[in-house]
C-alpha cells in the first residue's frame, strides 16, 4: 500500500497549475466561459483525460487545480460525466436536473432510464435560471429530452465520477479562498498591527485549514475506489463529497470573516471562488444527502 | 498509488491476528492501580517474548523491522482484537524514536531493549508548575559537576510517573540562558538519591499523575539525549511523534467508531442522532486515510514538520465527538461507570495534553499558513 500521488501525477499537476496561472487569472474567472480557453483545455488533453486511459486518480489532483483557478468551463461535465468521448464543447444533465453552460454548448449529455444519451444544444428546450454564481449559469432542459444518441456509457458510475470531481474541485476552491484570507490577513492592520496576529483569526483559518487537509485523502480514496471499481464506491465517493463540501463551506466562511466588508463585496475576488463553493456544495447531492448515503451503508 | 495491502501486508496482518485471537487476556484493572500495572506488565511480557512489542524497531532492540505501513496493521489488529492499553506508551511512542534518531549507539543500546520488554517504565518530565503551555519558561536546572549533572526543580503531571523507572526530562544547563536556549534533555532514573514522587489524582480518581521532586539528584552526563544545550530541539522532535502519527495510531480510533456503530444499533437506531454517528465514522475513518497518507509520504523520504499540529487536534476532537456521541446515545444511562463512560473521561484529556489545541492552532497559522506571531 502506498497512499501518495506519484511523481507523473504530481508533475501534470504542477503543469495544469501554470496554464491555468495565464489561461484563467482572477479577471477571466470573473468573466466566465471562454470558448479560446476551451481549445487550450482540449489541447492540453484536459477533456479527454478518461479518453485517454488516465484514471479517477490522475484526474483528482487536476480538478483540484481547476477549483484553484475557479475555472468556469463545465470540466466536470465535459471529462466525468461524457468522458471525453464527445466533440465540441461539451456539458451534462446527470445527477443533476440543472445544467451548466448549457446556452454555449454545442452537445449535452442527458439521462433517461437509467441510460445515458448525447443531443445537440439545438434539439432541446432551454430555460435560464438565476444563481448565485454568474460564472457558471445553470439551465433547467424544459423540452427535448425524448430526443438524443444513447452512449455506452454507465449512468451511475458517471454521476459517481461527477461528484467525485465536485469533490476535487472543492478541496481547491478551499484551499485558494484559505489562501486569499491569509494573505489578506498578513497586510491589513488594524489596532496597529497585522489582523493574523490576533488569536480569533488564526483559530479561524487554522481550523479551516484542518478540515481541507483532513478531507484530501479521503478524496483520493474515493477516486482509487472507482478506479478498482470497488464495492464501496458509493460510499466513499459519499464520505468525499461530504467532508470536501463542509470543509469548502467552512473555508469560505471563515475567508470571508477575515476580510471583512471587502469581502462582501465584488471588488474582491473571493467572492468568485465562495460562489462556486456554494454552488458545487449544493450540486451532485448535498453533504447531508451524502452523509446519508453513508450512514446506510455503514449501518448495515 | 496503490491503496491495496500488498501480500506481504497481508500475510503480517493474519499473523497479528492470529496471535491476538490466541493470547489475549481478559479485562485488566485499570494501569494507574497497583493490581493493573503488574496485569498490564506481564501482558506487556508476553507481547514482549513474541516479538509484538515494538514490531517497527531495529532487531538488535526488540523489534522486527516492520515497515510503517505494517505497524500501522500492527495497531488495526491489537485495537480490533480489544488488547489492553500499552503501558509503556511513554517509552514506546515518545523516547523510543527520539532515541533512535538522536541517542548514541551506547543509549540505544541500553536504553531500548528495556522499553520494549518493559522492564523500564518511562514517564515524560517536561511540565513544571509555572511551565504548561509555556514550556520555555521551565526552571528546573542541571548544574554541571565534572561527569555529573546535579538537578533541583520539579515537575509535574507526569503520566503514570508513580510506576515509573525512569524519567526523561528537560533542564536549564545553562543558567545565564533564556526561553529555548540552554535547555539539556536528560535521562533520569527515579530511584536515584534525592528524587521524590508524589502521586496525583486524577478526575477519575486513580493516581494517574505524578509529580517529581528533585534535590540535588545527580545523574552521569552520559545521560545527555543529543548535545548539551539542545534540547529545546530534541524535545520539539519528541512533540513531533506525540502529535504525529506514532503515539495515537487510527487503530484505536477506528475500534472506537465500529463500537459506536454498534452501540447506535443496539440503542434502535435513533434518528435523530444518525447524522452525528455517520459523522463521528467518517471523522475516524478520515483519520485513518490522512494517517496512511503520511506515512507514505514518510516513507518516499518525505518529511512532517508542524502539520502534525493539524494532526494532534483532528484525532483529540475526533475522540471526544466519538464519546460525546455515545454518551448521547445512552440517554440516562451515560453516567453509569462503564466503557463509554471511562473513555469519555479519557478523551476530554486529548484536547489538553500533548500541546494543548489553543497552542496546535496558533502552530498551523504561524508555520502552516504563515501568519504573524
Ligand atoms: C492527561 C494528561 C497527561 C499529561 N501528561 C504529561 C506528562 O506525562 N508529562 C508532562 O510533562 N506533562 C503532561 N501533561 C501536562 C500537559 O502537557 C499540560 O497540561 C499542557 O502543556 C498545558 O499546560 P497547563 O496545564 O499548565 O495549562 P496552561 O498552559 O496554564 O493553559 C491553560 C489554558 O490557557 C490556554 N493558553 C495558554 N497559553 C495560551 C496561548 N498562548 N494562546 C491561547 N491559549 C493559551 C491553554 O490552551 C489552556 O486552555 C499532561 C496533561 C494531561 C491533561
Amino acid at each position: 500500500m502506498r497512499f501518495q500521488p506519484t511523481a507523473d501525477q504530481q508533475l501534470f499537476a504542477r503543469t495544469v497549475r501554470e496554464l491555468l496561472e495565464k489561461e484563467c487569472p482572477p479577471e477571466a474567472a470573473r468573466a466566465g466561459f471562454s470558448g479560446e480557453r476551451w481549445a487550450k483545455l482540449r489541447e492540453m488533453g484536459m477533456i479527454d483525460m478518461l479518453a485517454s486511459g488516465m484514471t479517477e486518480i490522475d484526474l483528482v489532483p487536476i480538478l483540484e487545480e481547476a477549483g484553484r483557478a475557479a475555472l468556469p468551463e463545465p470540466l466536470i461535465e465535459a471529462a466525468l460525466i461524457a468522458g471525453g468521448a464527445l466533440d465540441g464543447v461539451v456539458t451534462a444533465a446527470v445527477g443533476s436536473r440543472f445544467v451548466a453552460h448549457a446556452d454555449v454548448a454545442d452537445v449535452i449529455v442527458i439521462e433517461r432510464d437509467g441510460a445515458l444519451y448525447s443531443v445537440r444544444r439545438e434539439a432541446v428546450t432551454l430555460q435560464p435560471v438565476e444563481t448565485i454564481d454568474a460564472a457558471r449559469p445553470v439551465f433547467l432542459i424544459t423540452g427535448g429530452l425524448e430526443s438524443g444518441t444513447v452512449l455506452e456509457a454507465d449512468r451511475d458510475l458517471a454521476d459517481n465520477r461527477a461528484t467525485l470531481g465536485a469533490a476535487a474541485e472543492l478541496l481547491g476552491l478551499a484551499s485558494r479562498s484559505i489562501e486569499m484570507a491569509a494573505d489578506y490577513a498578513k497586510e491589513r492592520h488594524q489596532f496597529g498591527k497585522p489582523i493574523g496576529s490576533f488569536q480569533a483569526v488564526k483559530h479561524k483559518l487554522a481550523d479551516a485549514l484542518l478540515h481541507v487537509e483532513f478531507a484530501r485523502p479521503v478524496v483520493y480514496r474515493a477516486a482509487w475506489s472507482l478506479s478498482q471499481r470497488d464495492e464501496t464506491i458509493e460510499r466513499d465517493v459519499s464520505m468525499a463529497k461530504a467532508m470536501a463540501g463542509d470543509a469548502a463551506a467552512g473555508a469560505a466562511k471563515a475567508a470571508l470573516q477575515t476580510l471583512g466588508a471587502i469581502g462582501y463585496t465584488q471588488e474582491h475576488d473571493l467572492h468568485v471562488w465562495m460562489k462556486r463553493i456554494w454552488a458545487l456544495n449544493a450540486a451532485w447531492g448535498n453533504p447531508d444527502q451524502h452523509r446519508a448515503r453513508v450512514a446506510s451503508a455503514v449501518i448495515a | 498509488m496503490d491503496l491495496a495491502f500488498t501480500t506481504q501486508e497481508q500475510a503480517f496482518r493474519a499473523q497479528c491476528a492470529s496471535w491476538f485471537g490466541q493470547n489475549l487476556p481478559g479485562p485488566l484493572a485499570s494501569m494507574d492501580t497497583p493490581e493493573g500495572f503488574e496485569q498490564h506488565r506481564a501482558w506487556e511480557k508476553r507481547l514482549h517474548d513474541a516479538g509484538w512489542s515494538a514490531v517497527n524497531w531495529p532487531r538488535a532492540f526488540g523489534g522486527r523491522e516492520a515497515t510503517l505501513i505494517e505497524w500501522l496493521i500492527f495497531e488495526e489488529e491489537y485495537y480490533r482484537a480489544g488488547a489492553p492499553r500499552r503501558l509503556n506508551q511513554n517509552g514506546l511512542f515518545l523516547l523510543a524514536p527520539t532515541l533512535l534518531e538522536f541517542g548514541t549507539e551506547e543509549q540505544k543500546q541500553r536504553f531500548l531493549p528495556p522499553i520494549a520488554s518493559c522492564d523500564e517504565i518511562w514517564c515524560q518530565g517536561w511540565s513544571e508548575p509555572n511551565a504548561g503551555s509555556d514550556l520555555a519558561s521551565l526552571t528546573s536546572r542541571a548544574t554541571r559537576d565534572g561527569s555529573e549533572w546535579i538537578l533541583n526543580g520539579q515537575k509535574t503531571w507526569a503520566s503514570r510517573g508513580v510506576y515509573a523507572d525512569w524519567m526523561f526530562g528537560l533542564f536549564r544547563s545553562d543558567a545565564s540562558s533564556e526561553r529555548h536556549r540552554g535547555l539539556s534533555y536528560i535521562l533520569v532514573p527515579l530511584d536515584a538519591p534525592g528524587v521524590t514522587v508524589r502521586p496525583i489524582a486524577q478526575i477519575d480518581s486513580e493516581p494517574g499523575f505524578a509529580e517529581v521532586f528533585l534535590d540535588d539528584v545527580r545523574v552521569p552526563v552520559a545521560n545527555t539525549l543529543g548535545p548539551e544545550g539542545d534540547g529545546w530541539k530534541i524535545a520539539m522532535s519528541t512533540a513531533g511523534f506525540e502529535r504525529g502519527v506514532v503515539l495515537r495510531s487510527p487503530g484505536r480510533f477506528m475500534a472506537t467508531a465500529d463500537r459506536l456503530l454498534e452501540l447506535f444499533k443496539e440503542r434502535g437506531s435513533p434518528a435523530a442522532l444518525q447524522d452525528d454517528v455517520a459523522r463521528a465514522w467518517m471523522s475516524a475513518d478520515a483519520y485513518r486515510l490522512a494517517t496512511f497518507w503520511a506515512v507514505s509520504k514518510l516513507m518516499d523520504g518525505g518529511t512532517i514538520g508542524a502539520e502534525a499540529s493539524l494532526n494532534k487536534l483532528w484525532w483529540s476532537e475526533m475522540d471526544l465527538y466519538m464519546h460525546e456521541t455515545a454518551l448521547r446515545l445512552l440517554g440516562d444511562d451515560a453516567t453509569l461507570d462503564g466503557p463509554w463512560l471511562d473513555g469519555f473521561v479519557f478523551s476530554l484529556a486529548g484536547p489538553i495534553y500533548a500541546g494543548t489545541n489553543e497552542i496546535q492552532r496558533n502552530i498551523v497559522a504561524e508555520r502552516v499558513l504563515g501568519l504573524p506571531r
